[in-house]
């Protein structure tokens, strides 16, 4: 690897990590938007034309803010977990395949900051390490609040990642890779020998069940127990304030940025889009079929996260008995059926 | 047992079916209506910009009237302080100097008038009270503002402008 190569990854991850930061800030203004659309009312309208600039003021008072760390608390774990919280929440854009090959002056660039053949077990390591960021920063607040949100956490986060990987199986089965650039690539266009390319034609369930359990992963509505404010004040950041309660919701919007674009590179195609053939065969230049690529990807990116802030806003939370039963009495028994509906499917009727 | 009104409804718990335990019906309904809302107009109304039109007996800020020549129809009797339950109301009152004849109806006018506008309730009772017809609840909405001095207003704030102008 020459000096060019690290100084392209290197920019590559700057953007990416750039990108993430600014959909995040927008997501929190998204969210506000679309709430207010959804309850009939306007939303943010004070900063900036329609409210644009609200992000940064939100950022300037976080910054301003008085920062307390509770007298009792243990203060070295208190600082780690939101600073744990935001880091995993960065890195797992780290496998996703942004786009194909750019060739710029003879030189190409892929657009996938590394591609390891393990790139979905990738993704499940740093989401369960995730949960560390919660865990330790509920602990550390010394709250009984905050510990049981932190506990609500864990728990939840751990039941659910069992139903995702089980429903991550039955896809793996159908694609034969762990690698998401292959997973993507094996996506091309949108139809071809008589089905649909796109991988949630072939597993619908398997999506249903990835996208609820994505819900969970990410604390969010209705899955939102860990922070729920009926009962338990603010979860787990009650204790906190100032610029370290905002890393912890920034957090969550990378998070959730990061698994819509998993679902989106997963089920639904990455960077591929109806009508590529069509682009190539009528020689469109390959760079501006992987730039129109890209704008795909993220068009799939933006629907999921307005996905899930259309859920949060018709959906009521989950009761906890409820959660439980959600995730193991249904969630893994579908998936486990999927699986052996898939092989069975593989087997049998498509030789 | 029989019931008086037969309005009695007999509510059995059925166990959920199929559709409704799988839940996704439901959702797919309540994510139907959100949507439909969220393509609705909004019915705020952009409030410093846009002002939602009063009714005719909408009472808001307090005016010291004149009268048809220009001249302040308060007399300062202070009725208007006595009437008020909110004691909001205080004036101080002077005697009118040969040559202000232009400037006051009554040969004894306010000299401080002040309505502490934290106060007031704006009930009316002023304006019930005044035998001048010299004040009126017919203004606009009180403006915000960041300390409590500035909420009392006095003489400056409450009186109409002058007619030739």
């Amino acid at each position: 690897m020459g000096t060019t190569d690290i100084l392209v990854k290197f920019a590559l991850i700057v953007v990416i990590f750039l990108i993430s930061l600014l959909i995040a800030m927008y997501s929190t203004y998204a969210e506000r938007k679309i709430a207010a659309f959804m309850q009939d009312r306007v939303g943010p309208n004070r900063a900036g034309p329609f409210g644009i600039l609200q992000p940064l003021a939100d950022g300037a008072k976080m910054f301003m803010k008085e920062e307390i760390i509770p007298a009792n608390s243990n203060k070295f774990l208190f600082i780690v977990g939101p600073s744990l919280a935001i880091m995993t929440a960065c890195i797992g854009s780290a496998v996703i395949p942004w786009g194909q090959t750019l060739v710029i002056g003879g030189h190409p660039i892929d657009l996938q900051v590394t591609d390891i053949n393990v790139g979905v077990l990738y993704i499940f390591g740093v989401v369960s390490l995730g949960v560390y960021g919660i865990m330790i920063g509920g602990w550390a607040s010394n709250n009984k609040y905050s510990l049981l949100g932190a506990i609500r956490a864990a728990s939840q986060n751990i039941s659910y990642e069992i139903a995702m990987g089980l429903s991550i199986i039955a896809l793996l089965m159908t694609t034969g890779t762990l690698s998401l650039g292959k997973i993507a690539a094996d996506q091309h266009g949108f139809w071809s020998h008589g089905w649909f390319t796109w991988n949630v034609f072939k597993q619908p369930l398997g999506f249903l069940i990835f996208i609820v359990c994505a819900f969970a992963e990410t604390n969010r509505a209705p899955f939102d127990l860990p922070e729920c404010e009926t009962e338990l004040v603010g979860g787990y950041h009650t204790e906190y304030s100032s610029m370290k309660l905002g890393f912890y919701l920034f957090a969550e919007y990378i998070n959730m940025f990061v698994s819509s674009a998993v679902m989106a590179t997963l089920y639904f195609g990455g960077y591929n889009f109806p009508g590529m053939h069509y682009l190539a065969d009528a020689g469109v230049a390959q760079n501006w079929i992987t730039i129109i690529g890209v704008i795909a990807l993220f068009a799939k990116i933006f629907f999921f996260i307005f996905f899930f802030m259309w859920v949060r806003w018709t959906l009521p939370r989950f009761r906890y008995d409820q959660l439980m039963d959600l995730g193991w009495k249904s969630l893994i028994p579908l998936a486990i059926a999927n699986i052996v509906i898939t092989g069975v499917v593989m087997n049998y009727f498509i030789k | 047992m029989e019931s008086f009104s037969n309005k009695r409804k007999v509510l059995e718990a059925k166990p959920l079916s199929f559709g409704e335990r799988i839940y996704l019906p439901a959702i797919l309904k309540g994510l139907s209506i959100t949507l439909k809302h969220f393509f609705r107009k909004s019915v705020t109304v952009r409030y410093p910009e846009q002002k939602r039109e009063f009714s005719e007996n909408f009472r808001g800020m307090h005016s010291l009237k004149r009268d048809e020549e220009g001249r302040e129809r308060c007399t300062a009797c202070g009725l208007c302080a006595l009437s008020c339950p909110a004691e909001a109301i205080t004036m101080i009152s002077a005697e009118r100097k040969p040559g202000e004849e232009k400037l006051y109806r009554e040969e004894k006018y306010a000299a401080v008038y002040e309505i502490n506008m934290l106060r007031c309730i704006f009930c009316g009772l002023c304006e019930e009270a005044c035998p001048k017809e010299a004040i009126y609840l017919d203004g606009d909405i009180v403006p915000a503002d960041y300390l409590r001095k500035d909420f009392i207003y006095g003489k400056d704030k409450l009186v109409e402008a002058p007619l030739n102008q």
